[in-house]
């Protein structure tokens, strides 16, 4: 039979679009409407799960987010995503779902023998393995990963796509029950842009799982206008199926909207399948409602036990009676309204409540409709057997509710349903900082103040509100407040139209039911947190060993840390604690509640920020040649750099010794395009200059090139670079290609905020110059062809720059080196880059041109022991640990950095010195980053002397060439040293300049 | 995520811009006047408040502009921004007690 515990009539669900769906492989039926819970139920399958730890049997628990039992793995292959609750996943046709954390199968699951083991899974099980002898560790781990978990993450890339969105406004609200609605009602009619936020697929909040009456007729007609009013206004934005995951700093919220998961993988087309909002409100009202708080019984855990509001929710909102014999366990009014709708819907129901004397409207209304109330008592065993519930075993209360007496009454059943009161969901107000505060009649916490700059008004049941009437004023006053404080200033509540129902009574404060046994005691478990197997056996367990904090007691016995965080368990967990330590719950206080409310998929949190969208590239002019001739990249920030250019069959060893020896015996060519190049101008640009370099500037003619060195204030190296006059008040400044952002910053900061009385303008140029450099004794010759210009020493002298144009582009040439031999670095407007660099590489042939990459330039200067500030340099070197003391200007006066070369400090014996070192063996190439060492000793401790900074195996050297940072570098030039390498062994090396070929500019 | 205004754009995302740590520390006229301790003090010690502190962010995806702020470390509430040069605001801001971001007193 299809269906069985579908209800013919009622319920929001459309019986014209029956849906077919697959859960562990079975065909079953339900509707449009439906959630994956509901459906389950609606067909009769109760058992959906197993626990975390214990493997325990679990079923459908509540009917939203605070869901801890019924995870499942929605999909197969790609789109396959875990730990999804079947509470909130909508039906779609086809939909395909399966059970997790259990194997072979949900029924016969072999995992079920952790339950056996329970006494070797204590609290702090975890921790405690940690502390077992280490060597047995690789046997536990094993037998943990697989005990313990959940669905298994998709192997395959996503096949969806996932959006992002920015959104400002007035007033948003998050909830969209009664009170939600009418705050939006009331902000909407002001005109004010208002966003409307609800987890579900529709509005309606708990008014869609009563029977309520607003006005006079059911309350669904009042959601049904109120929604059609919204959607006519201009500046209100509805979204449904959008959950509020995160509440931070000056109301910015972080939203995820279902887009199209209800669709299904099949059924959604180009749409994204859901999409990030980050909301920046300036007012936010907080109608996030109520969570059911459970009680805490003898195996409370077996699947055909739930919420009693969930009950409620099925009967009336799903059409589904998920019992025909129903014991509702209570300590309070509201589940006996559970009580009577599944009474009304057929089925036969009992109520057991922990009160010794129930009374009120609620209570006449069930005893008149015929349902046995057993007073002061309480379950103490559940009969499970084939999957569900089939019956309960109830005794009486002592006076104190912490004892049991008389002889247990069997109650036949097949569906519990619970009901401890209600805890406001107050989990964005904590995450926005907002302090709670306790209260005692109602036994929970509720917002207090709220952080300053996070402005808004809480409403409703997520403030202890329960009455309808009082959740609907509500609304409509925050609503009417928030637009006036944003500026809407005829703004006035929505009319509070009236809503009778029956009053509630208080309730029993007894949330853990005693059996025979002492609690944790005995042969059942009392579970406070389902989804984590965690027990009050375990918090008495946490309290002994000395854990009392609430924040130990949380990781210790991991109650609140699964996927539902402890939505349904927190607050029993806190009064457990309470009562051990005999004090009140607010004195135990809370965990910090933080985002998100509910799990985010990776796939919303990264939106489009993937693949070739993750982070942006930056190309040379040149860039095309370069793929075109086969270069390896190297990512130089977010530059992509030539590595080095290699031949057919070549090695990166080889093409980097080739291009090395080509560019030192003919002419080698580089795309230098990325150094950082700044445009200084203005009255004080030299006196900037001046200052941020440590030598002079004041000689410098136009058309000549100085280099200089960058010193933070602590008088260490950051970078370096040469400068170029240009004309009067004039320079073009380059960095390295790293620091070029640097550097631009370093100089405005200065300028802005220490001088800003200096007449000087900095604009970046690093993109607007293309630069091709080419390098080697034959450099002259091949830019001569290209130009009509005499190149001689005399003519065109080491260190400047001049312009003349290179195979007719305009350009600016300088004749500076990073190799050490003759090069001229020809800058041309970017969009000329190519040109040039093909015209160079056409006319190049006849020099046998070798263009090579950024491996070989570091071979190239490391030859000559020319520096690479951020690799030789660490930020703990200055100029005179880099034996550059002839770049530090004795005479010119104050620069950044100077006053610290007295520092005692910057100033002792015994500072790491930049040198050269020479391996023993001439093959072999030192690691980058070893430790140099005073000859090996036998044992640890060595004496550390420093680093490797740069190493490489040099063709034109003949042999391996290595720099190193080192204690007293400079005094120990001809000593032997060793070097410890990763595998044990070392190299003896030599210390030496670090110029490891001299001759030739 | 902080909600900060550059005095020239008005209010922007935190992500927006970057921090440069505590504000209203000039570079002394002569260092060489100062003697080890002040020298170091100026280059390596800054203060770490619990409650008002005055600091230096930069408008980075923004118009580039250097300004100075003054933010609680506590609650986060940023009480004003304002341009280098301009004295240090004091508490309280306005004369209804409030301050230049239009929060009103608490
Ligand atoms: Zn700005």
């Amino acid at each position: 039979m299809s269906q069985p515990y579908r209800l013919d009539t009622g319920g929001r669900i459309n019986r014209a679009k029956p849906l077919r769906f697959w859960y562990d492989n079975q065909g079953y039926d339900g509707f449009e409407g439906d959630t994956l819970a509901s459906a389950l139920l609606a067909n009769g399958v109760f058992l959906v799960g197993r626990s975390f730890k214990y493997h325990r049997p679990r079923g459908v628990y509540s009917a939203g987010a605070e869901e801890p039992n019924a995870l499942v793995q929605l999909e197969t292959g790609a789109a396959t995503e875990p730990n999804r609750r079947a509470t909130e996943v909508e039906l779609y046709g086809e939909l395909n779902a399966a059970s997790q954390n259990c194997w072979p199968s949900v029924k016969y699951d072999l995992g079920v023998v952790n339950s056996w083991f329970s006494r070797l899974l204590p609290a702090g099980f975890y921790y405690k393995t940690f502390m077992w002898p280490a060597s047995l560790w690789t046997t536990y781990e094993k037998f943990i990963r697989r005990a313990a978990g959940l669905g298994r993450s998709p192997m395959e890339p996503d096949p969806d796509h996932y959006d992002k969105t920015h959104a400002h406004c007035d007033v948003l609200v998050v909830g969209g029950g009664p009170a939600g609605l009418q705050a939006a009602l009331s902000a909407g009619r002001t005109g004010a842009r208002v966003i409307l936020a609800d987890d579900k697929p529709e509005f309606g909040g708990a008014l869609l799982s009563g029977r309520d009456v607003i006005g006079d007729a059911p309350a669904t007609e009042w959601v049904e206008a109120t929604v059609a009013e919204l959607q006519g206004m201009r500046e209100v934005t509805l979204l449904p199926r959008t959950t509020v995951t995160g509440y931070y700093d000056y109301n910015f919220l972080v939203a995820n909207e279902r887009v199209s998961e209800h669709l299904g993988p099949r059924g959604r087309g180009e749409a994204p399948k859901e999409r990030l909002w980050k909301i920046r409100a300036k007012q936010v009202v907080l109608a996030t409602g109520a969570i059911e708080r459970p009680l805490v019984f003898a195996d409370n855990d077996r699947p055909g036990i739930m919420l009693a509001g969930a009950l409620r929710s099925y009967v009336n909102r799903y059409a589904v009676l998920p019992g025909r014999r129903i014991v509702v366990l209570t300590n309070n009014d509201s589940a006996y309204l559970a009580a009577l709708d599944a009474k009304d819907a057929g089925a036969a129901v009992e109520i057991v409540d922990t009160r010794t004397a129930p009374a009120g409207e609620l209570v006449d209304r069930a005893r008149s409709a015929g349902i046995p109330v057993h007073e002061n008592s309480a379950i103490t065993g559940v009969n499970y057997r084939g999957g569900r519930v089939r019956g309960v075993e109830v005794m009486q209360l002592d006076s104190d509710g912490r004892g049991v007496r008389g002889v247990g009454d069997k109650l036949n059943c097949d569906l519990v349903a619970v009901s401890g009161g209600w805890t406001p969901t107050v989990h964005l107000f904590s995450q926005a900082k907002g302090k709670l505060r306790y209260l005692d009649d109602e036994h929970c916490f509720v917002p207090g103040e709220r952080a300053i700059n996070n402005r808004g008004f809480e409403v409703g049941a997520c403030r202890a509100s329960w009455s309808l009437e009082t959740c609907l004023r509500e609304g409509a006053e925050a609503g009417a407040a928030a637009a006036l404080v944003t500026g809407f200033d005829r703004a006035e509540p929505a009319p509070s139209p009236a809503a009778p129902e029956p009053a509630q009574g208080p309730l029993r404060p007894l949330w853990i039911l005693p059996t025979v046994h002492p609690v944790g005691r005995g042969p059942r478990k009392h579970f406070h947190e389902l989804h984590n197997d965690s027990t009050v056996g375990d918090i008495e367990l946490a309290a002994r060993e000395g854990f009392v904090s609430v924040e130990h007691l949380k990781r210790y016995t991991t109650t609140g840390m699964g996927t539902d965080q402890g939505k349904t368990s927190n607050i029993n967990a806190l009064s457990v604690m309470a009562d051990l330590q005999g004090a009140a719950i607010p004195a135990v206080g809370t965990t910090t509640f933080r985002p998100p409310y509910t799990p985010l998929t990776f796939g919303s949190i990264v939106g489009h920020d993937r693949r070739e969208l993750f982070l942006q590239k930056r190309k040379t002019a040149m860039h095309p040649w370069h793929e075109k001739h086969g270069a390896v990249f190297e990512d130089v920030g977010d530059w992509k750099r030539p590595y080095y250019f290699p031949r057919a069959g070549e090695t990166m060893h080889d093409a980097v010794q080739r291009e090395c020896l080509a560019a030192r015996t003919g002419v080698g060519m580089i795309d230098a395009s990325t150094l950082g190049k700044i445009d200084i101008r203005g009255r004080d640009a030299l006196k900037l200059l001046n200052m941020v370099y440590t030598n002079a500037w004041d000689s410098l003619k136009p058309g000549r090139c100085r280099y200089g060195l960058m010193l933070n204030e602590h008088g260490m190296v950051f970078d370096d670079g040469v400068t170029t006059c240009l004309g009067e008040n004039h320079y073009h400044m380059t960095t390295t290609t790293g620091g070029a952002a640097r550097v631009m910053n370093w100089l405005e900061e200065w300028l802005q905020t220490e001088w800003p009385h200096w007449e000087v303008y900095c604009t970046s140029v690093t993109e607007q110059w293309a630069v091709t450099t080419i390098t080697g004794p034959r450099a002259r010759d091949l830019l001569a062809s290209l130009a009509d210009q005499p190149l001689d020493d005399d003519a065109f002298p080491f260190m400047s720059m001049q312009e003349f144009p290179v195979a007719g582009i305009p350009a600016r040439v300088f004749r500076i080196s990073f190799t050490g031999d003759t090069a001229f670095e020809i800058n041309v407007k970017a969009r000329y880059g190519l040109a040039l660099w093909e015209a160079l590489a056409e006319a190049g042939k006849a020099f046998d041109l070798c263009p090579y990459g950024t491996e070989t330039m570091h071979v190239l200067r490391a030859e000559k022991g020319f520096i690479i500030a951020g690799q030789d340099t660490d930020g703990t070197v200055t100029p005179m640990d880099l034996g550059m003391d002839w770049i530090v200007s004795k005479k010119k006066g104050d620069f950044i950095g100077r006053r610290s070369f007295a520092r005692t400090d910057t100033a002792r014996e015994g500072r790491k010195q930049l040198v050269g070192l020479l391996t023993e063996d001439p093959a072999f190439v030192l690691p980058e980053g070893s430790h140099v060492v005073e000859p090996l000793r036998e044992k640890p401790p060595m004496n550390m002397l420093g680093h490797v900074t740069s190493s490489y195996l040099s063709p034109n050297a003949g042999r391996s060439i290595a720099m190193a940072l080192i204690r007293d570098g400079f005094k120990r030039k001809g000593q032997t040293l060793d070097v410890s390498l990763m595998d044990g062994s070392s190299q003896r090396v030599t210390v030496t300049d670090p110029v490891f070929l001299r001759g030739e500019k | 995520m902080l909600l900060i205004e550059c005095p020239w754009c008005g209010q922007r995302d935190q992500t927006e811009f970057h921090p440069h740590g505590e504000a209203h520390i000039a570079r002394p006229e002569d260092p060489d006047a100062l003697d080890e301790a002040a020298w170091g003090d100026y280059v390596f010690f800054r203060k770490n408040p619990k409650g008002l502190h005055y600091e230096r962010w930069v408008h980075s995806h923004g118009c580039r502009r250097w300004f100075n702020v003054m933010r609680d470390t506590v609650t986060d509430h940023i009480h004003a921004s304002y341009k280098p040069g301009d004295p240090k605001p004091e508490l309280p801001i306005t004369a209804d007690g409030g301050d230049t971001t239009g929060t009103p007193k608490t």
